[in-house]
């Protein structure tokens, strides 16, 4: 190489300052953070009093040379072999051992963490080798999770300085750190899942156990078709899943032609629709339908009372579960379909009826097959999201359950069968990925929606008359039926007891939210506030940790080409489709003992609605990002620019209300989720949707509608004030895009040409 | 204001795309203070070419080296070029002003230096006083020179540009073209140009390399590369050429007679030796006369008047020859048979 002196040193020196850092990090975790996991909690900060002197709260270094845990100096001759690294000065044996420091460290940490349990060595094949431990291990700490961080950092950093990504450390560094958390926090999870699947309660690896569990006539016993009673719980969620699914789609496109094909009066009504299911904490509208057709509902107590029809428990089961499911998904296969259905370019259609075919022909000819790939896609989305759904199964399933209840049931209930809940969450896992795959793979490029950015002139023909006719009176009784299931939520809240005493009244939103004043100082008396609080807390931090993970992901995804990257992006995607009980019992699985335990803290559930809302983010990052002409980026870059400035400088700035939309959305989702939430609540910190649920186990129906329309009401003003302060900003920078699309367009096809 | 004007060299690169080879292996030196155009039809590999030397993709083998100095792993923005964008890459939420001083504050200059340096810059192209104008409320002409100055304010050892005149109209591209050239001639900088319209190569360059399929097809002076092509693919590129097979009678020094339909010539020999050859003759270089026969007779099959000229279609034996003819008052109608006849200039021997 022929560098200058004076570039050599210029590098040379950058290198070394962001080496340096990376070695005071681990210097620090090493040193002056308490290794091992602080009981009382890293941030109680109560370990810096006893910071020597308790044994639980030393420094890895005093760990190594104190407590006799000697497996800990190969963390430290890593860190020495990054540091001894720096003073090379040959690029190729200097970039050889960062990347080899970096590798060891995080592969050491992982194995000893896996392999040292609290009471000593977790493998009988260490235990054979190395002899016994004299002591275990606790938990890792923030020593050891800083130390772990840092060694991601000196791997990257070698990377870049062996040519990886252009040689752009802060690129690889993000892809890197990246890759780490998503292993940590959602492979790792499920891996243990499967592993425990495996497990007896003893921890032995027991594949009789997992056999019987897997072969447990209650999953997949066909009774029902020979004249039995029922199915097994597997085939009975396939079912309902494809009969949600079926239902949902045919209506979201009912919905969907009518919003955009008709003159229906009140189509700016419809589109509201779609924000409902976001707003709509999950159980929410099977506890409406419960105060509608519930053995105490007025639909029933009206039907009894004027018909003498005898109440029945008919709701409680697959028809109440399916009823709800649909409801709940409807919006958002219409939210899906109106792009598919706007989609189909109007030439099409236009060139089909000069080709002398009516409407009613080119709708069945041309339309409808341009629009088949969609309705498939909208169809395996209601059939993820209705083998995800955990609320409504929950207020109605009684004793049927379904597959995601049924994982609930196990771990929490009396049976507590950690085995049998991991094997059920592997089955659920199985059709919802399959039907994942299946959209992926199988759709991929089946896309016929034609949004090329050319003004397509020409109007969407109109519907036929008889269709028209059709989908107006499916669409109208559905839309009145979704109306008053919200309306219930809205009055429930002030009825005194459904059924038997209907006279209004304040009480339960006084016995949720009740503040008085003692001493001069408000007291949140309502036993709501606690859950609410620590709800909104964790969902402020959860909100941008989510959409900064997501965007970061979301550029890299776009902007960088690296080795794997479309199969990053594919199990990122994949997570999507991991239902949210199959994460909460994972997390339990992977965070309840050392190396990692985190169960009954605040962090875990922050950490749950980062990876499990994060591929909103990515999409929305996604989609945005593929609008700014790369071009912009390599201006930056020649200008000097580093990537991190031009991160900041360029991409930021113009990608705010895809920021803006990733912070609603993850603040709004990490307050309406509960499937995965359920399992990893504490007395501590409960989540206003867990308490909920427990309301309504216990009964308390009027308590729980008035909290569920309380958080309704807080969304709605959330994403209204979010909607204005972004509806502006689209204002101003639409005029700016316009400039913009002039050098844009032709950009496009020069990259094609190039 | 430049005042290292640095020389370019690419030894021995190549650069794959996965399992496709955009650049095979190329070898190629700008002298400094030379403007250089990079010349060639889309996906030759002549913007990748420019993107290596920006840094913004890295070859898989070989060296580049600007002013002397080895940049091969260098990334973009530690490398001293800068690069105007085929679709200027204007930053779309800054002014022209923010736009010009951006790459200055990346540099490390404070704040009011940056703005300073950025004013003057704007003035250097003529948009004194447009600095706060966001890029959205210009002309694509003055879009344009924003990103011109943008990258010129740097100072880079090499200035690159990438296809700038694309964007613009067919007007609008001679005068800033001319503006462009003129710009490089005053201030003495390096500058390595990419497009595919030989008219603007042929009026901007110093050096023209022509590429094709990721190799250089031929490199030289305008006047070279269109007076002495190399091959017909360079003859057809640069200007259009007729490519007709011909006898190399006799080689005496620098001259050949040639005999082509039974008509001796004298051209050019540029090396070549007796035998049979081919000869690339440009449009206005063939006469046409109304002939009933002739030596080298030919039928007008196509004619199209174009004001101050005629194009005309011939069919003759050696295939079917391009005419220009520039008197328009005698129009010759499809079906007529004419005599063919060369002129003395314009016809050159291809050696390839």
């Amino acid at each position: 190489m022929q560098f200058s002196s004076v570039e050599v040193a210029a590098a040379m020196s950058n290198r070394n300052r962001r080496l340096d850092f990376a070695l005071a990090l681990g210097a620090a975790a090493m040193i002056l953070l308490p290794w091992y996991r602080i009981e009382r909690g890293f941030f109680s900060f109560s370990w810096i009093a006893e910071f020597l002197t308790d044994a639980a709260a030393v420094p890895a270094v005093a760990q190594i040379f104190g407590q006799g845990r000697w497996w800990l100096l190969a963390a430290l001759f890593a860190v020495v072999l990054a540091a001894v690294a720096r003073f090379v000065t040959d690029p190729e044996r200097r970039s050889r051992l960062l990347v080899s420091a970096g590798a060891v460290g995080i592969g050491f940490l992982a194995l000893q963490g896996l392999a040292i349990g609290l009471t000593g060595w977790n493998w009988s094949i260490s235990e054979t080798i190395f002899g016994p431990l004299r002591d275990g291990q606790p938990s890792m700490g923030a020593g050891a999770v800083l130390l772990a961080v840092t060694f991601v950092l000196i791997l990257s950093f070698g990377l870049a300085e062996r040519g990886v990504m252009k040689g752009d450390a802060f690129v690889t560094a993000t892809i890197s750190l990246l890759i780490f958390l998503v292993t940590v926090f959602v492979f790792y999870p499920i891996a243990s899942m499967f592993i425990a699947a495996f497990q007896d309660f003893d921890g032995s690896v027991n594949f009789s156990g997992f056999t019987r569990n897997f072969l447990d006539p209650s999953i997949w016993s066909l009774d029902c078709l020979a004249g039995g009673t029922r199915c097994g719980i597997a085939w009975r969620t396939l079912w309902l899943a494809i009969m949600t699914a079926s239902a949902s789609t045919l209506l979201g496109l009912a919905f969907a032609l009518v919003a955009t094909r008709t003159h229906f009066p009140f189509k700016k009504g419809l589109r509201l629709l779609t924000i409902l299911p976001i707003i709509t904490p999950p159980f929410v509208i099977g506890l409406a339908l419960t105060l509608l057709f519930g053995r105490a509902g007025i639909v029933t107590q009206g039907l009894s009372g004027f018909f003498g029809i005898e109440p029945s428990r008919w709701l409680y089961g697959l028809t109440g579960i399916w009823i709800a499911q649909v409801l709940s998904f409807t919006p958002i296969s219409f939210l899906v379909l109106i792009g598919v259905v706007e989609g189909v370019s109007p030439s099409m259609e236009e060139a089909s009826q000069t080709l002398r075919a009516n409407r009613w022909r080119t709708f069945w000819r041309v339309s409808l097959p341009l629009m088949k790939p969609g309705l498939a896609n909208a169809f395996l989305i209601g059939f993820i999201e209705s083998m995800a759904d955990f609320g409504n199964p929950l207020v109605l399933g009684g004793s049927h359950g379904v597959l995601s209840t049924e994982i609930f049931f196990a771990v929490v209930g009396s049976q507590n069968d950690p085995a049998r809940a991991a094997v059920l969450a592997m089955i659920l896992l199985g059709f919802t990925l399959s039907a994942f795959l299946a959209q992926r793979l199988w759709l991929a490029g089946k896309n016929f929606a034609t949004v090329t950015g050319k003004g397509d002139s020409g109007a969407n023909i109109a519907l036929p008359r008889p269709l028209s006719v059709a989908v107006h009176a499916v669409v109208i009784p559905w839309m009145i039926f979704t109306l008053v299931v919200y309306g219930m939520i809205l009055v429930g809240g002030f009825v005194k007891t459904w059924g038997l005493d209907n006279t209004l009244t304040i009480d339960h939103y006084a016995r949720a939210f009740s503040v008085t004043v003692r001493d001069g100082a408000l007291v949140w008396t309502g036993v709501a506030w606690n859950s609410f609080w620590t709800t909104m807390k964790i969902a402020l931090i959860a909100a941008p940790l989510t959409a900064a993970v997501g965007l970061a992901t979301a550029y890299i995804i776009v902007r960088q080409r690296f080795a794997g990257r479309e199969l990053f992006e594919f199990a990122l995607m994949m997570s999507f489709a991991i239902p949210g009980t199959v994460i909460g019992i994972s997390y339990i699985m992977a965070f309840n003992l050392p190396p990692l335990e985190m169960t009954g803290t605040a962090l875990i559930l922050v950490a749950c609605f980062v990876f499990r809302n994060m591929p909103v983010g990515v999409r929305g990052g996604i989609a945005a990002m593929s609008q700014l002409d790369r071009s912009l980026d390599e201006a930056s870059m020649t200008l000097k620019a580093t990537s991190f400035r031009t991160i900041r400088k360029i991409i930021m700035p113009l990608l705010r209300p895809a920021i803006t939309a990733a912070l609603v959305y993850s603040f709004v989702r990490a307050i309406t989720s509960v499937s995965a939430v359920v399992f990893l609540v504490s007395a501590q910190y409960n989540m206003a949707t867990s308490y909920i649920v427990g309301l309504v186990e216990n009964g308390e129906y009027g308590v729980a509608i008035a909290y569920s329309s309380m958080l309704i009401v807080v969304m709605i003003a959330v994403i209204a004030g979010f909607q204005l302060l972004v509806g502006e900003r689209r204002l101003r920078r639409e005029n700016r895009v316009a400039g913009l699309a002039r050098p844009n367009a032709p950009a496009l096809t020069q990259e094609k040409a190039a | 204001m430049i005042e290292k004007p640095g020389s370019v060299v690419f030894q021995n690169v190549r650069k794959m795309f996965g399992a496709f080879t955009a650049i095979h292996d190329l070898s190629l030196t700008v002298e400094p203070g030379t403007l250089v155009t990079l010349l060639g039809p889309s996906g030759c590999g002549k913007t990748t070419t420019l993107r290596m030397l920006a840094g913004l993709e890295h070859p898989t083998s070989g060296r580049i080296f600007i002013g002397g100095k080895d940049v091969t792993m260098l990334p973009a923005n530690e490398r001293d070029v800068s690069m105007v964008f085929q679709s200027y890459a204007l930053f779309p939420h800054m002014n022209s002003l923010e736009n010009v001083a951006y790459g200055l504050e990346s540099s490390g200059l404070g704040r009011r230096q940056a703005r300073q340096k950025a004013e003057h810059g704007l003035e250097l192209v003529g948009l004194a006083g447009m600095g706060g104008r966001l890029p959205s409320e210009l002309s694509g002409g003055q879009q344009q020179r924003v990103a011109v100055a943008r990258a010129l304010v740097l100072e880079p050892q090499v200035l690159l540009l990438d296809e700038p005149l694309s964007n613009l109209d067919a007007r609008l591209r001679r005068r800033v073209r001319t503006e462009i050239r003129e710009l490089q001639q005053r201030l003495q900088f390096t500058a390595v140009y990419v497009t595919h319209d030989q008219d603007e190569a042929l009026a901007v360059s110093d050096h023209i390399v022509v590429m094709k399929d990721g190799n250089i097809a031929q490199q030289g002076g305008p006047r070279d590369l269109y007076e002495a092509p190399a091959s017909a693919f360079i003859a057809d590129f640069i200007g259009e050429a007729n490519v007709v097979p011909c006898e190399i009678l006799d080689v005496d020094g620098a001259e050949a007679t040639i005999r082509i339909a039974g008509l001796n010539h004298k051209v050019p020999s540029r090396g070549a030796r007796p035998g049979r050859g081919k000869l690339a003759v440009r449009p206005n270089s063939i006469t046409v006369e109304p002939a009933e026969s002739a030596a080298f007779a030919g039928r007008i099959s196509h004619a199209a008047y174009l004001g101050d000229h005629i194009e005309y279609e011939a069919e003759t034996d050696d295939g079917r020859l391009f005419i220009v003819d520039h008197s328009v008052e005698r129009p010759l109608a499809p079906g007529t048979q004419v005599a063919i006849g060369l002129r003395n200039r314009g016809i050159a021997i291809i050696t390839e």
